[in-house]
């Protein structure tokens, strides 16, 4: 499209001196911030310099090595699961004339806060003694089948971890079927129907024309819900706080900024964040270019 | 373009909005009370208000994020004037950075409660000013299955009262760990009255300041005797699994199922206000009861020890002459502390007073509150809740981990051994 | 014309929608069961055990709601919190719709540079833009204002919305650009005219959870606009229903649904852009 040469920022620009103030100028001082010691201060008498200390333990520390563990399992099963589930969810729904009521119950959970999933989540997980009557209903159902009820937030290290994550994609696919289904009702449906003249079986139309139609809304959705993982604070926070061996990385942060008032470790760790995303800015800035030769 | 509409109206409000500043005396509070206890509170700022008409209060509530948000302001340089906080380790934290108000000779706290008024000081400076208190050494009863005044004088007699009913195949003890973002913490108050009845104030203060190392024999004896009672399925309701899932505040009420599910829970003062709204029936002294944590080694420490928590007012540094506050502020501090403010709200709060003057028996109705506060009064030795003195990094951190990993089934030199890790990097030595 | 053969065939896909449905939909019934039990009935049985006998309404209370709805202060808050999310909400949306057409199909040095730090910031913990941010903001006098808070959120959410609304618009086919820009129209008319209603379902949809993030958050107003009554939002009424040591969280349940209605109201109301959009039935080149 043709502009001037001034045009395009002042679209752009509005953008730009927001997020310079609010996030780049904040992130600077984070980095900075990251080679200071303890203290809830962003610099002053009571913050000393430590050199690479709180480096040394985001890389070394247990905990932070258990964090990272626990992220990387969350990137791969809560990405594969929100996305395939709203992928499905869109196609299959826009064939069926009650789309807007299950879309709605898809969309419930993201619109109930995270305290008031938590305590959802706590009717699916509670335990009771053995004998007791169970008001956790993942229990009553072992329990009805003869087992024995289970300290699912307790039992290390995948069950515990699964449980959490179960809650962030129960939260989460809404959101990804929402973006699917505004990208899905945007194919012409004449490429549709040109490929089921041709003879293909709904799977064949599924998987040759829909899905590379929405390859770059996949792209985009994944790499936004890859963030969320490396975020994800308030699911852990509430439910487990990281104990268990189900401490993310998000969550140490948090403890270390507002509960052990170590801003420099705090920096350290969210600065490791942005190295995390660095790989699937790299996947996104290809796919990019390559729009941009399309055109 | 209706938009641009909106964007252009939306700055000019952002321009007109440059605050202003009235000429009227204010003071901002920003407390952790809300709901009935907010309610309360309003009543002491009201009776503060109709007592000086040209003092406006404001008040903020924050309940779960209140460490965040005093910490950010405090680092923005925009804190309150006042606040109650339960944190007497961040309270030393924030008077060594400078961000507190030194109160010696501005406040007068000659009606506090004895016990209480020493903790109130930093390096010999008063900076705390008591509102509130609570004591956490109680063994909660169901009277109607253990009958009234019922008492276990001893650890020995308390131990076997629990071996006893194991061998009916009756868990004696109701344990809940749970406690969602702060999991752990009622497993740190057994340590620290277990450590206070074992190893006497003197260690205890020792350990709270971490001159003794967490792998030091008295607080693995600590763990072990906790260990005891709730690493045995026999003895808690649920086992350990149990212990760890339970929440603290759904955990007394298995004291009053028909039949009950355990007998026995280890609780502060403030549980009552959860069995009330579990079974709203239940009479307090007539229902339920209490006795306290008995001693376990007498040779250690003079009678029964207490171990107590509560909330001390600190005046934050926000510009003026006195001391970095100004006179208003100062006056409504002093007024939290009276009597008349006490008898006001301390009722409706479910806790303790910190002025002894107060009229005992006309602000505690209720006959297990005035119970604990006769306990309060009497203590020979008192001490406060270790985990709330420690830095954040132990005591809001590691301790509630350690516990947590301890009653899981870590092995309790690994738990020790990452405590004091922790400890050594948050105390510096 | 549809014959029994095509119906037939179609029950497979309605059996795994509704199981779906209501594998998604059993966690919030079990929430609003409990909305209406009483704390001990919570304590004893599992919410599921009503469903025994689901028209018993002894078994029912409306305890919950009545502790949540009559709360002082919840009328105000609910306004503070439209006051919040209805402007901030729509700020951010066309800020970064504007930035997200830019990215698109317009030609400037740095283009790709700058788009790729918009995004990358999405990863940015907003916890650790505060302490930088406050004392400014107390300068300029923002800190406890509307606009103030307008502003923070605007900026929290724009990474995401920029580049789901950036995925949108550069897939709109060329040619629609190409004939309006023969037509010597300027960008800022492009924008309105073919860009803003040909991206209706997406910007609907970017609206939504913009709200429902904004509607939802407690933090980033507690540190901009601080607890005072006349500025905090529903979220902290909310919260502050429990003591502080977490007694009536049974309240939570009802307040849960209370504070929902609104966003699932906007969401109800927004279905009818969630439709097939005009370029559907249009050929892509």
């Amino acid at each position: 499209m043709r502009t001037g040469r001034w045009q395009p920022w002042l679209f752009v620009g509005p953008a730009l001196i927001i997020i310079a103030f609010f996030l780049v100028y904040p992130t600077v001082m984070t980095i900075v911030r990251s080679f200071f010691g303890r203290g809830q201060e962003l610099f002053g008498p009571n913050v000393q310099f430590v050199g690479l200390a709180n480096w040394k333990y985001v890389f070394t520390s247990p905990t932070m090595l258990l964090a990272l563990r626990n992220n990387a399992f969350w990137v791969v099963m809560f990405t594969f699961f929100t996305v395939t589930f709203g992928v499905l969810l869109a196609v299959l729904l826009d064939r069926v004339r009650y789309e807007r009521i299950i879309k709605s119950i898809v969309f419930v959970p993201a619109a109930i806060s995270y305290v008031g999933a938590s305590i959802i989540w706590k009717f699916v997980y509670a335990y009771r003694a053995e004998g007791l009557p169970q008001i956790g209903l993942l229990n009553a159902i072992v329990v009805a089948l003869g087992g024995k009820p289970v300290g699912w937030l307790i039992e290390r290290p995948w069950i515990n971890n699964i449980c959490l994550i179960v809650v962030g994609i129960w939260i989460w696919t809404g959101f990804c079927m929402v973006i699917f289904s505004a990208a899905y009702k945007n194919i012409p449906r004449a490429l549709l129907e040109a490929a089921r003249i041709d003879g293909a079986t709904e799977w064949q139309v599924f998987r040759k024309v829909t899905l590379p139609l929405l390859g770059p809304t996949i792209a985009v959705v994944a790499t936004t819900m890859v963030v969320q993982v490396l975020k994800v604070f308030d699911i852990v926070f509430v439910m487990t706080n990281g104990a268990y061996g189900t401490e993310v990385i998000a969550n140490r942060m948090y403890k270390e900024m507002f509960n052990f008032f170590n801003y420099g470790r705090a920096s350290a760790i969210a600065v490791v964040l942005l190295f995390l995303i660095v790989p699937f800015m790299v996947s996104n800035l290809r796919r990019f270019t390559q729009q941009g030769v399309t055109r | 373009m209706r938009y641009f509409k909106v964007l252009v109206v939306s700055l000019l409000l952002l321009i007109g909005s440059v605050a202003v500043f009235g000429e009227q005396k204010v003071v901002r509070v920003m407390h952790g009370w809300p709901a009935q206890q907010g309610e309360a509170f309003d009543k002491v700022v009201a009776a503060f208000k109709a007592a000086h008409p040209d003092i406006d209060v404001v008040v903020e509530v924050v309940g779960r994020d209140r460490p965040a948000i005093l910490a950010t302001r405090l680092a923005a340089g925009n804190p309150p004037d006042v606040s109650p906080i339960p944190w007497l380790g961040l309270m030393a934290e924030w008077a060594r950075a400078g961000y507190l108000v030194p109160l010696d000779g501005l406040v007068d706290v000659s009606e506090q409660v004895e016990a209480l008024t020493p903790l109130g000081y930093v390096d010999g400076e008063l900076y705390g000013v008591w509102q509130s208190a609570n004591i956490k050494s109680l063994v909660w009863y169901n009277v109607n299955e253990l009958g009234p005044n019922f008492n276990l004088p001893t650890w020995e007699a308390l131990l076997a009262f629990t071996k006893g009913l194991a061998v009916a195949g009756k868990p004696a003890w109701s344990i809940g760990l749970e406690s969602g973002a702060a999991s752990g913490w009622p497993g740190t108050d057994w340590i620290e009255d277990i450590m206070l009845r074992t190893a006497g104030p003197e260690l205890y203060d020792k350990w709270v300041a971490h001159e003794i190392p967490w792998t030091h024999p008295a607080v693995r004896r600590a763990f072990e005797l906790f260990g005891e009672i709730v690493l045995n399925p026999d003895y808690v309701l649920g086992g350990p699994v149990g212990a760890l899932t339970t929440n603290f505040g759904d955990a007394p009420a298995a004291l009053f199922t028909d039949p009950p599910q355990a007998y026995l829970h280890r609780q502060a003062t403030f549980i009552q206000g959860f069995i009330l709204n579990t079974y709203p029936d239940l009479v307090p002294g007539e229902d339920f009861d209490v006795f306290p944590f008995p001693p376990i080694d007498p040779e250690a420490v003079d009678g029964i020890p207490i171990l107590g928590a509560g909330d001390v007012s600190v005046v934050f540094k926000t510009g003026g002459p006195l001391r970095g506050t100004r006179p208003e502020v100062i006056e409504f501090v002093q007024f939290l502390a009276s009597k008349e403010a006490q008898e006001i709200w301390i009722r409706e709060l479910g806790e303790l007073a910190a002025n002894k003057t107060v009229d005992a028996d006309a602000i505690y109705t209720n006959p297990i509150t005035r119970k604990a506060w006769d306990i309060l009064l009497n203590a020979k030795v008192f001490r406060f809740d270790g985990s709330d003195l420690m830095p954040g990094a132990v005591g809001a951190g590691s301790f509630w981990q350690g516990v947590l990993d301890y009653v899981s089934g870590v092995p309790l030199d690994t738990v020790l051994e990452t405590i004091e890790q922790s400890a050594i990097e948050a105390y510096g030595k | 014309m549809t014959s029994w053969r095509s119906v037939l065939a179609r029950i497979p896909l309605h059996v795994v929608i509704i199981a779906f449905a209501l594998l998604w939909l059993l966690p919030t019934l079990g929430l609003l069961v409990t909305s209406f039990r009483t704390p001990s009935d919570i304590f004893g049985s599992g919410w599921w055990t009503v469903l025994a006998h689901p028209f018993d309404f002894r078994q029912y209370t409306i305890q919950n709601y009545i502790g949540v709805i009559y709360r002082q202060g919840l009328g105000r808050s609910f306004l503070n919190s439209l006051l919040i999310s209805v402007p901030a909400t729509f700020l951010s949306a066309f800020v970064a719709a504007f930035a997200a057409f830019a990215f698109a199909w317009m030609e400037f040095p740095g283009r790709r540079a700058l788009f790729m730090l918009v995004v990358a910031l999405m990863v940015v913990p907003l916890q650790m833009t505060f302490i930088p941010i406050l004392p400014i903001y107390r300068r300029l006098h923002l800190s406890g204002t509307f606009p103030g808070i307008w502003l923070a959120h605007t900026a929290y959410g724009l990474p995401l919305t920029t580049y789901l609304l950036h995925s949108f618009i550069s897939n709109l086919p060329k040619d629609i650009f190409d004939s309006a820009s023969i037509d010597g129209a300027s960008p800022l008319r492009i924008f309105f005219h073919i860009v803003v209603p040909v991206s209706v379902p997406a910007l609907a949809s970017v609206l939504i959870f913009q709200f429902l993030w904004i509607w939802n958050d407690l933090l980033v107003a507690l540190i901009y606009l601080g607890a005072t009554p006349n500025v905090a939002p529903v979220t902290l009424t909310v919260a502050n229903l429990v003591t502080n040591r977490g007694q009536n969280w049974e309240l939570l349940t009802a307040a849960a649904f209370v504070s929902a209605a609104l966003p699932l109201v906007v969401f109800f109301s927004l279905q009818r852009y969630f439709v097939r959009g005009i370029l559907a039935g249009s050929i892509k080149e």
